[in-house]
């Protein structure tokens, strides 16, 4: 009897296979839809490590983030710019006519469990998730990696940047509080600042004249449904062409244009990229714990007569913001008709031409260098002077332009007058980009002559001869250091580089 | 040396015996590095347990947050060092396949294209272009439901606003401003009565009535009954972009709109004296009534708030 039982058990064992019930079940599956080789590639596909990789995925973890949190607000958050007179657990409050908007979000932020920390990580998130875009396009932009064959995947992320910043603008609205509707306001009159069609626009996206009843909720539905549809389909394809076209790597030991070096996605990139989630749900978490961000009920329900000071959108507005402020007065009126200039070219222009720069850089770098090579080993941002310097250059602008969103709270904090203020970041906004430039292109020269750049350093070696004399030999380089200098293909004619370091006069070389 | 050399050089996944060096973790001690992920991933169970316990006591926010996110930290740092100090160390190498195909099937790919469909299209060319056209038309005429219902049109509507001829000037209670309620250098916003509680009074008839003394006021050409005992009033949106013109810089006698901080000079019709904003903010004709009551002579005489195409 029992020996009947053991066996049936071997039996039962031998029929599942070496790979047990996981293998039977995994078998099955290929039996139907042929999972094994695909799969298997898949677990395989090697990862190259370095840290500067991480920085896209900052910005997809903190989008899952603001998923979760997103969908525990959307169950408690009420559309609605219908009147109610509050009544709810915030007492300063109490009687006062706000829209449902407004009274939801207060409420949801004191009444309901959890509430005022689910709104806090989902706005922090939010601030993460651009900020993680902009680093990681600084990164894919500073060291090439959106040349050939990446150039549909650069597109994508740059859409996926302004939809952010969109989608980031949509919520900040929906709280319907005194600053997010100035916000609003604001971007109302920039619609109808477009010439023609501005003041059909701002009447169709508004439902009628400011405010209306309807930007709440059809600000909403662009929030909730439609922008983030659109965020998560080119996040796929975005991490489908990633897999595709495999990740790009920096040279060194054994690397080449034709292979990938680094870690197996099972199990080692998968159990890093897994605490990397969680460490950015546990940042978030902490952030919308200790750091207060958009206490709504200090800044009251919106009313379009009242205004606080220091009126200022979240920071990834702020360039935009800044560049309205330092815009002159040029408003243009003939033949009856006017183009206010004053907001159409700082508001819609400006940030046209920017992104269009984004948008069309791989062609036009493609165009200047003629440099059609596929590429797969990534560039030292020293090594590619000019790309860097207007990388550089660019940032430098929009820095400044995001500067001067604080005039008012700089004039204020250091006792100066405002149009004094407003001067220094006029002219800083056109003269900054001209330093810039020069300067990280002179720089990245320096640099390229500097023997060792981006090795690590190696200890030296003292010792005490017989005689007692001491004698220092450095350590030999670490072993992923021992590959050629940094650069990959004979490119570019376009771009010059510095002759190699020739010890003659006026030449410094530096040994590390 | 040479051993590190070795384990540092790429090499395939697959196939690798078990002893393999690339298969050992990268940590030097691996005991001690799986006590410390033990101790991360003990702490991270702690305060997610506590996380839940301070759900269930309905515990301070911050305290939820702290909980949670030094949970997720703990766990997430644990899981890291895992994978960093003791998985496979590597580096492991795999090969790139071109995705260019050989020429053969791209020649094969363009001409299904190419040829196979363009031949269709070719020979039958009405067919095509009934097609196209009826394509074409709808989507212009699908166009109109979506984007037409979106809202009325702008008509004249841009260029009016509540206030009419005898329209009192009440403030954001609901009370009737008269001659004497404003010591000279204050100020206060009115909206034409009646719609004073409306979003729409709020938004477009706000307006700001100050009272200035007549000495150092300059009356502009054509509005000289419009400032009746220095009381002068100015539509509250700024010709920027239209946020209010809240701070009322008294020495100065400036209006600043604290957006972008547009400045208008409140004693000489309001004509911006620095800052982005283009035009002076519009006045409103006021009189007094015989009862000492504020009320408009007529409408704004021009369009309030930003510029937009239409505005002459």
């Amino acid at each position: 009897m029992s020996s009947d039982v053991v066996s049936t058990k071997r039996m039962k064992q031998q029929a599942l296979g070496p790979y047990g019930a996981v293998g039977k079940a995994l078998g099955e599956l290929d039996d139907r839809i042929g999972v094994a080789k695909g799969g298997s590639s898949f677990l395989n596909k090697i990862f190259p490590d370095h840290w500067s990789f991480m920085l896209g995925e900052i910005a997809l973890y903190s989008f899952i983030v603001l998923l979760v949190t997103g969908v525990f607000l959307s169950l408690y958050y009420i559309p609605s710019q219908a009147i109610v007179t509050y009544h709810g657990s915030y007492l300063p409050l109490d009687g006062q006519h706000v829209t449902q908007a407004y009274a939801s979000s207060v409420d949801l932020s004191f009444a309901v469990r959890a509430g005022l920390l689910m709104r806090q990580m989902h706005h922090w998130a939010t601030n993460i998730f651009v900020g993680a875009i902009v680093i990681h396009m600084a990164r894919v932009f500073f060291t090439g990696a959106f040349r050939k064959p990446r150039e549909l995947n650069w597109t994508i992320g740059s859409a996926l940047l302004i939809l952010a910043i969109v989608n980031g603008f949509l919520g900040y609205s929906l709280p319907d509080d005194l600053v997010s509707g100035t916000g609003i306001r604001i971007a109302y009159s920039i619609l109808l600042s477009i010439p023609l069609v501005g003041s059909y626009l701002g009447f169709l996206v508004f439902g009628g004249n400011f405010p209306g009843t309807a930007v709440i909720p059809r600000f909403y539905i662009l929030h909730i449904l439609i922008v983030p549809g659109l965020i998560i389909a080119l996040v796929s394809v975005h991490m489908f062409l990633l897999y595709r076209q495999k990740h790009t790597q920096f040279p060194g030991r054994g690397r080449t244009e034709k292979n990938v070096v680094g870690s197996p996605m099972f199990p080692v990139f998968m159990a890093k990229t897994t605490g990397y989630l969680f460490i950015i749900g546990g940042v978030t978490a902490l952030l919308g714990a200790f750091a207060q961000i958009n206490p709504i009920w200090q800044f009251g329900p919106y009313d379009a007569s009242r205004i606080g000071y220091a009126v200022q959108p979240d920071w990834y507005m702020g360039f935009l913001d800044g560049a309205l402020r330092i815009w002159p007065s040029w408003s243009f009126h003939s033949f009856g008709y006017t183009i206010p200039f004053e907001v159409f070219i700082p508001a819609i222009i400006l940030p046209g031409l920017i992104f269009n720069l984004i948008f069309v850089w791989p062609a036009l770098e493609r165009r200047f260098t003629k440099d059609h090579e596929t590429h797969n080993l990534l560039d030292r941002p020293s090594y590619r002077p000019k790309r860097t310097a207007a990388g550089v250059a660019v940032l430098a602008f929009v820095s400044v332009l995001f500067l001067a969103s604080s005039t008012d709270v700089i004039a204020n904090f250091f006792h100066l007058p405002l149009s004094a203020v407003i001067w220094a970041m006029r002219i800083l906004t056109i003269v900054t980009p001209f330093v810039a430039y020069p300067l990280t292109y002179k720089i990245c020269l320096e640099l390229q002559t500097t023997k060792g750049g981006g090795k690590r350093k190696t200890p030296n070696m003292v010792s005490r001869t017989a005689e007692g004399e001491y004698v220092a030999t450095p350590a030999p380089v670490y072993v992923d250091d021992q590959h050629d200098e940094l650069a990959p293909a004979e490119v570019p004619k376009f771009i010059t580089a510095a002759t190699p370091e020739s010890d003659g006069d006026g030449v410094r070389t530096i040994d590390r | 040396m040479s051993e590190v050399h070795e384990q540092r050089t790429p090499v395939v996944l697959s196939g690798l015996s078990e002893d393999d060096p690339h298969l050992q973790p990268a940590a030097k001690n691996p005991q001690l590095v799986e006590r410390v992920i033990a101790l991360n991933f003990l702490l991270g169970i702690v305060l997610v347990a506590g996380f839940g316990a301070s759900y269930w006591v309905n515990a301070k926010s911050w305290i939820l947050g702290a909980t949670m996110g030094g949970g997720l930290l703990f766990l997430g740092v644990g899981v890291v060092a895992w994978g960093k100090y003791l998985m496979p160390q590597g580096p492991f190498v795999e090969d790139r396949h071109p995705h260019t195909s050989p020429q053969i099937e791209r020649d094969a790919f363009a001409a299904a294209i190419v040829e196979r469909g363009g031949n269709v299209i070719k020979r039958r060319k009405m067919l095509g272009g009934l097609l196209g056209g009826g394509l074409g038309i709808f989507s212009v005429v699908a166009i109109f439901p979506l984007l037409r219902s979106l809202g009325p049109l702008p008509k004249g509507t841009l260029f009016h606003t509540d206030w009419r001829s005898g329209s009192y000037a009440v403030d954001q209670t609901g009370r009737r401003i008269q001659v004497g309620d404003l010591a000279v250098g204050s100020i206060v916003t009115v909206f034409p009565e009646g719609t004073q509680d409306t979003d729409r009074g709020q938004a477009v008839d706000q307006t700001v009535l100050i009272r200035i003394s007549n000495q150092n006021f300059t009356t502009q050409k054509g509005r000289e009954t419009w400032a009746p005992l220095g009381y002068v009033a100015y539509s509250k949106m700024c010709t920027h972009l239209g946020c209010p013109v809240g701070l009322y810089e008294q020495q100065l006698q400036l209006l600043v709109c604290p957006c972008h901080q547009s400045m208008f000079n409140v004693t000489n019709g309001a004509i911006p004296q620095f800052g982005p904003a283009p035009r002076p903010l519009p006045q409103l004709p006021l009189f007094i009534d015989p009862q000492g009551y504020i009320r408009a002579q007529s409408d704004y005489h021009e369009a309030v708030g930003p510029g937009f195409w239409e505005r002459p």
